[in-house]
């Protein structure tokens, strides 16, 4: 896909006055962030399996080859194939060459952020192989040409009317505006699909290195029809993704629907070991396992290990009040949110993404959602001093700050200039007790009125009530 | 080498070149314990309780339950469930013992045994386990109940047998590992109710690619 | 309150928007603090927190900041400001040292020692506040800051509840974000415009005569957008209320006259 985070700002000015997708962002304050909160009020010890999943992560990924290792083992014991890939690209050959070994003509899909990471999708279809996305966001997105604006929602910036049109266009049916309707409609269209499928390709929410099993968590159940139908089974995922054994598997599952959409439990979690078995009379006859690096192994040395703990829960964006304002497509690239403001720079570059570790107040709502206490903000931070140092800041940011930074460590020098700016501010203000055109802060008096001070600084007054009560 | 590439920079990222002694150690002995993590204590009842929170839980999850007395009021139940929705034809698992089961199920519904294929209206299948923390069935693939029959039909009824209900997903490892010491079933699924999607406006319809309906005859 | 013969000295650390836009909220804050029994100074050498450069990623900076901030609140029993995120900031000082450097050790100690004004009030002095003439509705806004990093939530409604004639009528939402941050308010003025109208809508909503806060960043940033809706809301820091000092004109309100000492 395009990457558009470099006019972050743009993108963001423009979604904040399109009406269309306000409304939709509606649907995502007033859903997830209440119905999370019911489900973790049912559940006593979720704050400690916060800090048992945080721990455990952090444990995974100190012994991560380690893991790796022990889940391929398990996996090829099983009579299925482990793919190592460094890069996006080698991802994308990857997958496109076990398609050529099956003669593949098209593959179903089910839900995985990784293929959008790796721009799956184009990359298959230009080499002749038919990408059928079936989760049902998907795969409204699929046929309006459009990519997902959230990791768990992929469609969620679209109205009624949005996905009534697109099925009137592609369906071929009366058009309809009922939801039960549509849905009715795309299951009957992809079951067509499932079937005459060549391979199916899913993500995997987690592996398991004790048995060598993916898993998948989704409601649909079109996670499970496309890895149960064709004859070759993908899972599409990236290294951080591994577990120990499956009674670890289940804390993060206990976090994940919750956190996510504030489900007690997602309605399938299926596990897949291997092939089919013998005797099985239905169920792929080869299981492969694509394991995706992309930048993740250099995570690990700085600070941002701690972004390796992501389940992909979604709930950073879900409570976030940027994201809630401008929605996903704003960020540019595939991963949006504050989970994307810290992964983008990593996969596209900081240069690109410059823009989005900045784009947040610091408010700390993701952070304190975050099912494996990800310090979303301080990773954020860590990628502005990145920035800084490598002298990406813009230039007049750059310029106030030092201006700024030069008088603050000047306490006598700060004290006369704000002495000075405290009697500006107020005759500016004139008779009123506040300013509403400032040249220099356009940004604030656009959209709001600055408050004016009183003319004379605390600093001022305390010195002079101070030598009042000495000469007292 | 992409793989021996992996390995090396997380190596490095980690500050070491080969995984130390100790480290080894660490995952063997976790991956050999599969010790437990934090357990919510809601799920350790005792058995009727444990019975009720998973009736509670499925249903609240949209699954149908169907309490009955015995194995023998199963057929009956089964052919009242799909005459009310207005389905002749049944798909089913073949191990013991719904074959038995079968036979006396009326003849004008047409049965057959094998995997579902698209179309389908019902399947009925076992389930190996419910777990009563989220109301949720474990079932898993062999040659006997092949997992299409779980996704493809509109209808999906499963028995389960009281006595099969645990508390906590735990105990369903525990309980699959002893019949499945080496090597997990291909498939293992938790269904926890019916098929359903919130894409369109974060609204909720049942039925997306999966059963639209979930219906669980709970055999005492 | 009850004489104390060797009462606790607190440095005021004033925060560089009560300085330089509401001179008010150091004077109430002392007498808070006074009242309670302590003794108050004011460090000459104290500038900014150096929560700019921070957030901008100028460690650099923040680290000298850092160093003058702690050298001038030596010696205190107490660091009081107030103001959630300034104290948070002052929270994060350890951060910009190694283990090796000494400093890191002092940085420690202030963070220790450092308290937002309410905070320090209801969990350090379980203070009782003498009764206020001041009455009428108020809504709170709780400052991201203080919220998240410093746990201030029920402090200042604790403290609000012991005045008679205040009564506080909550507002929807009140943990969330106002779109100030800082630097964000102008780095990414749209987004940060939409932010405080959600948050506006939502003051409206509750009804109340007064808005007050803990942070003047958000209080000066929401103030803007209700004056500049024409909304009557007047918004004031919640130490204003708590000292008794509500005879000043309210955040951006027309100045009659300025009490100075």
């Amino acid at each position: 896909m395009q990457i558009t985070s470099p006019d972050f700002k743009d993108n963001a000015r423009i979604a904040l006055q399109d009406v269309g997708l306000q409304k939709a962002l509606g649907n995502v304050k007033t859903g997830f962030p209440h119905k999370r909160a019911a489900a973790i009020a049912r559940l006593p010890e979720f704050e400690q399996l916060r800090d048992e999943a945080r721990d455990l992560k952090n444990h995974i990924i100190e012994h991560l080859d380690l893991y790796l290792e022990a889940f391929e083992a398990k996996v090829l014991e099983n009579g299925g194939h482990v793919h190592w890939c460094r890069t996006a690209d080698e991802a994308r050959q990857t997958i496109l060459k076990i398609c050529q070994d099956k003669q593949a003509r098209t593959v179903t899909k089910g839900k995985s952020m990784v293929t959008e990471e790796i721009n799956l999708n184009e990359y298959l279809e230009a080499n002749g192989v038919t990408p059928v996305e079936t989760d049902l966001g998907e795969y409204i997105l699929q046929l309006r040409g459009e990519h997902p604006s959230h990791i768990i929602a992929p469609a969620i910036h679209l109205n009624l009317e949005d996905v009534s049109e697109t099925f009137h266009a592609h369906h071929h049916k009366p058009k309809s505006m009922d939801p039960a309707v549509l849905m009715q409609e795309a299951r009957e269209e992809l079951r067509t699909k499932f079937v005459a499928a060549d391979v199916g390709i899913t993500g995997a929410n987690f592996l398991v290195a004790e048995t060598g099993s993916s898993i998948i968590v989704t409601n649909e159940g079109n996670g499970d029809l496309t890895q149960t139908l064709p004859k070759t089974h993908i899972v599409v995922t990236s290294i951080e993704k591994v577990v120990p054994t499956l009674e670890d598997m289940t804390l993060f599952l206990r976090l994940l629907a919750r956190s996510a959409t504030g489900q007690e439990f997602t309605v399938y979690n299926t596990l897949s070991t291997g092939p089919r078995r013998p005797g099985d009379q239905d169920g792929p006859e080869d299981y492969h396992v694509v394991l995706v690096d992309n930048g993740r192994s250099d995570m690990i040395a700085s600070e941002l290990r701690e972004m390796l703990r992501c389940i992909r829960c979604a709930a950073c964006m879900n409570h976030c009040p940027v994201y809630g304002a401008i929605g996903g497509h704003s960020y540019g690239w595939v991963y949006p949110g504050p989970m994307g403001s810290v992964l983008t720079p990593q996969m596209i570059g900081i240069e690109q993404a410059a823009l989005l570790p900045n784009a947040s107040t610091f408010c700390g709502k993701c952070e304190s959602v975050c099912p494996v206490r990800i310090p979303l903000p301080k990773l954020m931070r860590h990628w502005r001093r990145d920035e800084f140092e490598k002298h990406l800041t813009p230039g007049a940011a750059r310029w106030g700050l030092g201006v700024w930074s030069f008088v603050a460590r000047r306490p006598a020098l700060y004290r006369q200039l704000t002495r000075i700016g405290s009697r500006v501010l107020r005759s500016l203000a004139g008779k009123k007790g506040r300013i509403s055109k400032l040249p220099l802060a356009s940004g604030w008096t656009d959209g709001r009125e600055m408050p004016a001070p009183s003319g004379k600084t605390f600093m001022q007054q305390w010195q002079e009530q101070q030598k009042a009560r000495q000469s007292s | 080498m992409s793989k021996a590439e992996i390995l090396g920079r997380i190596g490095r990222g980690l500050g070491r070149i080969e995984p130390t002694a100790a480290e080894r150690e660490r995952v063997a002995a976790r991956l050999a314990a599969k010790a437990r993590n934090a357990i919510p204590a809601r799920a350790q009842l005792p058995e009727a309780e444990r019975q009720a929170l998973f009736i509670e839980m499925a249903r609240e999850a949209a699954a149908e339950v169907i309490e009955l007395s015995s194995l023998q009021q199963v057929p009956s139940a089964v052919a009242n469930w799909l005459q009310q929705t207005g389905i002749d034809e049944l798909v089913v698992a073949s191990d013991n013992p719904l074959p038995e089961l079968c036979k006396q199920l009326p003849e004008t519904l047409r049965v057959r045994q094998g995997v579902a294929q698209a179309g389908d209206l019902a399947s009925l299948t076992l389930s190996f386990l419910g777990i009563a923390e989220t109301g949720t069935l474990m079932l898993y693939s062999r040659p006997e109940s092949p997992t299409t029959l779980n996704f493809l039909p509109d209808n999906h009824l499963v028995i389960l047998q009281r006595s099969d209900i645990v508390g906590v997903y735990e105990e369903a490892w525990s309980q699959l590992r002893a019949r499945y010491p080496d090597s997990l079933p291909r498939t293992v699924n938790m269904i926890t109710g019916p098929s359903r999607s919130a894409d369109i406006e974060q609204k909720l319809q049942m039925g997306a690619h999966g059963p639209r309906r979930l219906v669980i005859f709970l055999v005492a | 309150m009850k004489p104390n013969n060797n009462p606790p000295v607190i440095g005021l650390f004033i925060t560089c928007l009560a300085d330089l836009y509401r001179p008010e909220v150091g004077f109430a804050t002392i007498k808070l603090l006074e009242q309670a029994g302590c003794r108050v100074e004011v460090p000459e050498q104290q500038t900014c927190c150096g929560q700019p450069a921070f957030n901008s990623g100028d460690f650099s900076t923040s680290a000298d900041i850092a160093r003058q901030t702690i050298a001038a609140l030596d010696g205190y029993a107490y660091v009081v400001a107030p103001s959630g995120s300034c104290i948070s900031m002052l929270h994060h000082y350890p951060e910009l040292f190694d283990d090796q450097d000494p400093w890191k050790a002092r940085a420690e100690s202030l963070k220790a020692r450092a308290y937002e004004i309410t905070s320090f009030l209801v969990d350090v002095l379980h203070a009782e506040l003498p009764n206020q003439p001041y009455s009428g509705t108020v809504t709170y806004h709780d400052s991201c800051s203080g919220l998240r990093e410093l746990g201030i939530k029920q402090q200042p409604r604790q403290l609000l509840a012991q005045l008679e004639g205040v009564e506080l009528k909550e507002m929807e939402e009140s943990e969330t974000c106002c779109g100030f941050g800082g630097t964000f308010c102008v780095k990414y003025p749209d987004i940060s415009n939409r932010m405080v109208s959600n948050k506006t809508d939502n003051i409206v909503n509750a009804g109340a005569k007064t808005l007050l806060g803990g942070d003047l960043g958000c209080l000066l940033n929401m103030a803007g957008k209700l004056q500049r809706q024409g909304h009557a809301v007047e918004v004031r820091h919640v130490v204003e209320v708590l000292a008794g000092m509500t005879d000043q004109p309210a955040l951006g309100e027309t100045q009659s006259s300025i009490k100075a000492g």
